[in-house]
Parts: structure tokens; sequence; C-alpha cells
């Protein structure tokens, strides 16, 4: 608003000074004035409420994301109730469905995921925050790192089956159980690897924030690098490493294709950790182009619905904490 | 005393070593990935395998135009969705801090951040995919443009963020209607940090194949009819690498090497890029 009274107030000096000089060409000019004037007030409303709209568009883009899937998902909701999360049996032949083995997967993977990765995550965390804040050095790791990211999930996938699945294959002949190669564990191998990046890049950040004074006042009291890491930096930092490993938490409960091409699709619940299994996403990708019953279609929808809520209160309570944190310092 | 002076001292020495070991054996998946790939891919790709379809099973040759074809459009059908509404959406969050459609747009687009790609392919579907009849390219790029707002809306934000406030002052300061003071001093002055963002959406959902199964859905001919399935490199790689035949396999390691090669140079193009402005995404 202020630019419109600046433009306004603009024109009018401009019409005073030229109506002293010559009438004839001030109508003409005074017409001409206001008329841009008015354009640039139409442009400016137009403008300005084009910016609103995108806005709306993606409330109600998120808001239209959320409807869809409970709507969709509402025949299984009537058909199943909560048998749906409690019961073990998918037979879509006769129209059972229980989700209980994919629930169950997903949590196993991905929290065995996070268990790999967290050591991984926190030392790269450490290694760039504070050993190697700046250099040669911490720039190959951190553009490493980055490219780990970038890796489309498809090709962890297709790399995962070709060369860690034989080699857990091998692993598991050595240890003496059915060598399947796919299954839980490999995905979440695989799954480790893609989420390192998340947690390494939040942690470092975290680590970064620390003030100096406090390390200095370590340093001072005579503590060694490890002890003012152990003592100072990393519980200061704690609650932001830890919503790193949520975000973190929060990607590897939806990745969908790499687990898909690893985790060896079978409906039943996993008897042990190299058993193959589903996850909920990897179940949706299998199963939603073949899905014809009704309810058969609601029911991987209303898996989508739940992965849509889980992930949402995850990120939720990670971008909390991370908030917090950078308030505080 | 002295002996615990030195036992500190070697536990000390002995995590830095740790940690920094930790930190470079993430470096190895990286670098075994690459290295298998480009060792299995690099024998499937010469010319024909750019310019042929792939061929049925059971005949040798054959490539992926198709596959690079349909990557090709998506992504620019996406990106000229995306874009201008990322953007916009960008401006909007950075210039109205205080309001109340703000703040929850700034809410959703953190949401959308956090959707599972095959939930936005569900959702595509339902949108799309049912209504118009068919699997087609243009809910594949839809589906896709929706995956790169956030990334935008973000960047973008983040940029505007960096530019000085005296810039738009001394334009309001000279009578520059706000519209202007957007497209002419606003814009060109986070020019670089904005496109960075673009590069990396695109960077980003070249390699999604999740929101394309329910969606674009793949096709074994070149397709340039929007209304079409159309195919495209992750889906080619992921259709082709679960088949049990070798040629195929070897067809989806090539496409692997491409697909990769494109992601990683659009990364290392926005790093590079990134540094020069000293915008920070």
């Amino acid at each position: 608003m202020d630019s419109v009274i600046n433009d306004s107030t603009n024109t009018h000096t401009i019409t005073e000074k030229s109506s002293v000089f010559s009438s004839g060409v001030l109508s003409k000019r005074k017409a001409k004035q206001a008329k841009r004037m008015y354009r640039h007030i139409r442009g400016e409303k137009i403008f300005k409420r084009a910016l609103t709209l995108t806005g709306i568009i993606i409330i109600t883009l998120v808001f239209g994301i959320l409807l869809t899937l409970f709507l969709q998902s509402l025949p299984s909701i009537k058909a199943l109730g909560l048998r749906f999360f409690w019961t073990k049996t998918w037979n879509p032949v006769q129209n059972v469905f229980g989700a209980l083995p994919f629930l169950i997967g997903t949590l196993i993977t991905s929290f065995l995921a996070l268990i790999i990765s967290v050591p991984f995550s926190i030392a790269i965390a450490i290694f760039l925050g504070e050993y190697f804040p700046k250099g040669g050095f911490s720039n190959f790791i951190k553009n490493t790192i980055d490219l780990i990211a970038a890796v489309p999930s498809v090709i962890f996938g297709f790399w995962g089956f070709f060369v860690l699945v034989p080699m857990i294959r091998l692993l598991e002949t050595k240890i003496g159980v059915m060598p399947n190669g796919v299954g839980l564990f490999a995905a979440s191998l695989v799954l480790a690897i893609m989420i390192i990046p998340y947690a390494a890049s939040i942690g470092t950040t975290m680590i970064k924030m620390v003030p100096s004074s406090l390390k200095e006042g370590a340093y001072a009291l005579g503590a060694t690098r490890w002890e003012v890491l152990r003592n100072v930096i990393l519980p200061y930092s704690k609650s932001g490493l830890f919503a790193g490993i949520l975000l973190s938490l929060g990607r590897a409960i939806g990745e969908t294709m790499a687990v898909t091409m690893v985790i060896g699709n079978a409906n039943f619940l996993p008897k042990s950790l190299f058993a193959p299994g589903n996850t909920m996403a990897s179940v949706i990708a299998n199963e939603f182009t073949e899905a014809d019953h009704p309810v058969y279609l609601s029911a991987l929808i209303e898996m989508g619905l739940f992965l849509f809520l889980v992930t949402f209160v995850i990120n939720f309570i990670g971008k909390k904490v991370i908030k917090r944190a950078t308030k505080n310092s | 005393m002295n002996t615990k002076l030195k036992y500190r001292i070697a536990k000390n020495r002995g995590m830095r070593w740790f940690t920094i070991l930790l930190a470079f054996a993430c470096v190895l998946p990286l670098a075994l990935i690459l290295i298998y790939i480009i060792k299995s891919g690099i024998s499937a790709i010469n010319w024909n395998f750019i310019v042929n379809i792939p061929k049925p099973v059971g005949e040798t040759g054959g490539g992926i135009a198709n596959a690079l074809i349909g990557t090709l459009i998506i992504i620019i059908v996406a990106t000229i969705i995306s874009v201008p509404i990322g953007i916009m959406c960008g401006i909007y969050l950075s210039e109205n801090k205080k309001s109340k459609i703000a703040y929850w747009a700034s809410m959703c687009v953190d949401i959308l951040q956090g959707v599972p790609s095959i939930v936005i392919g569900i959702v595509a579907y339902f949108w799309l995919v049912r209504p118009m009849g068919g699997f087609s390219a243009l809910s594949g790029s839809i589906a896709l443009a929706v995956m790169m707002f956030p990334i935008i809306i973000r960047s973008t934000e983040e940029t505007l963020k960096l530019l000085p406030d005296s810039l738009k002052e001394a334009a309001y300061a000279l009578g520059m209607p706000f519209h202007r003071v957007i497209l002419k001093i606003i814009i060109p002055c986070g020019f670089s940090g904005i496109i960075s963002g673009v590069m990396l959406s695109v960077a980003r959902v070249a390699g999604e194949t999740a929101p394309l199964l329910f969606t674009a859905f793949g096709n074994p001919y070149i397709e340039t009819n929007l209304g079409k399935p159309m195919q495209s490199l992750p889906l080619l790689i992921f259709n082709y690498a679960t088949s049990s035949y070798k040629d195929w396999q070897n067809l989806a390691w090539g496409a692997s090497l491409v697909l990769l090669v494109l992601v990683l140079t659009l990364n290392m193009l926005t790093k590079i890029m990134t540094r020069k402005w000293k915008v920070q995404l």
C-alpha cells in the first residue's frame, strides 16, 4: 500500500507543475498519467492477489491430498475398521485385508536402518562440525554425502539387488539361515545408506551452532578435544541431533522404490530379520495397479493415508525440535 | 596422574581417528555404487543405445530412446507447471510473513515436503488418471510438479530473505510500485538462488519412480502425446531391472548410468552456482 500512496503524490506534483506551463498539453498528459496510475494500481492489486492465490493453492493442495486419501479409504475403513491394523492375513483373492505384516515390516526396516545409520551420521556431524569445519578434507566429505542424497532411489534399489543381496546371501549361508538374500535386512541396509545424509547435514549445523564461549571454557579447564565433545558439544546439541535422526526416520518410512526392489515382497509376517517381507510403501507400489476390488484398492489407500499421517507427525515433531534448538542460540 | 593424562590423550586421539574412520566409511557406498554402475553401464552405452527403442525379449540390441524422450518431456512439463507457481508462492511467503494465509501456506509447504512420493502417486491417480480415463504423461508431470513445489518455494523464500532490505526500500522511495519492485529488483537480484533451487528440484524429481508408476505408467514405444502413457528412465530401470532377462538388465544398467550422470551433473552445477554467487540453500 505504501507504494500506491507514493505514486499518487508523485503524479500530483507533476501535474501541478505542468499545469503552470501549458494548458493545452495538460489534459492529454493528465489523462495519460491517470491512466498509467490506474494501471499501476490495478496491476498491483492483480499481482498481490495472484501471490495470495499461490499461497491458497498450496494450502488447498495439501488439504486436498488429505481429503482425497480419506474419502478413498472410506470403503476399507467401513468394511474393516480397526481390524485392518490388527489382523495379519493379507489375501486379496478372498478379500481379507490385514495390514499387520506391512506395519511390522515398515517398523523393523526403518528402525533397523536408523540404528545402523545413527553412528555414521553422528560421526559425520562431529567430523564436519567440530574436527574439520573447513578445508578440502571436509568439502570432499560434504560433497560426497550430498551426492548420496541425490542418487535416485531406484538406482539404490538396483545396486542393492545386484551387489548387496548376493553379499547378504553369502553372509546368510555362513551363519546358517535360509539364504534368501532379499529381505528385511537388505532393505534396512539400503535404507540406512539413503538416510545418512539427512541426519548428518542437520547434525552438522546443530554442532556448528554450539557457542564457542562454552567450548573455550571447557578447553581452558584443561579438557581434551574428545572431552569437550563428549561433555559440552554433544549434550548441548543433542536435541538438534535427535531432530535430525527423527527427520531421517520420516524419510525411511516413506521410501518406496529401493525397498520394493530388495525386500522380497512377501505378504506374511516376517519370521526373522533375514526373511523376505514387505513395507507399507512397497506393498502399495506392488499391488496398486492390480487392485481390482474396491475394498482392495481402498485398503491400499488407507495404508497410504496412514503413511501420510505418520510421516507428518514425525516431521512435525522434528521441525519443532529444530526450531526450538535454533531459537535458543 | 601421569598415567591418567596419558590415558586421556590416547582416548582423545583414538576417538578422533574413530570419527574420521566412520565419516570416511560413508563415502564407501557412493564409491561402490558409482564404480559398479559405471562398470556395468558403460558397456551397454553406444550410439544404438541412444537412438533405438527397447527390443522385445530374444532380440539383442535396442536402446532407451523412448525413455530418454519421455523423461525429457515429463520433466519439462513438470518444470513449466511448477516454476511460476513455486516462485510466486516463495515471494508471497517472504513478503507477507505476518498474514494468516502465509502462515498456513508455510505449514503446508513443510507438510508437502514430507509427503512420501508414493502417496503423491496415489493422489495423482485419483485426481488425474481416473478422470482422464487412463494413464498419461501429463498426470505424471503434474505429480512431479507437486513434488517440486516445496523445494522451489523454500529456495526462493530463503534467497529473498538474504537480499538486503535497503534494495527494496530504495526502489519504493523512487516511487516504484510493488509488482515492479518484485519483477525488476527482487527477482533479478535473487535469480541465481532461485534458478539453483529449480535445478535442484529437477534433479530430485528426475529420479522419482513411485509417483510415475501410477500415472505415466511406461510405454515400450516412443510417445510424444502428453495424453498417452509415456516411458521414463526411472520407470524403465525399475521394470527392466526386476526382469529376469540378461539383455533387459543390461539395458537397465545403461539407463542407470545415464540417469545417474544426469542427476549428479545437475546437482554439481547447482553446487557450483551456489558457491559462486554465495547463495545458501
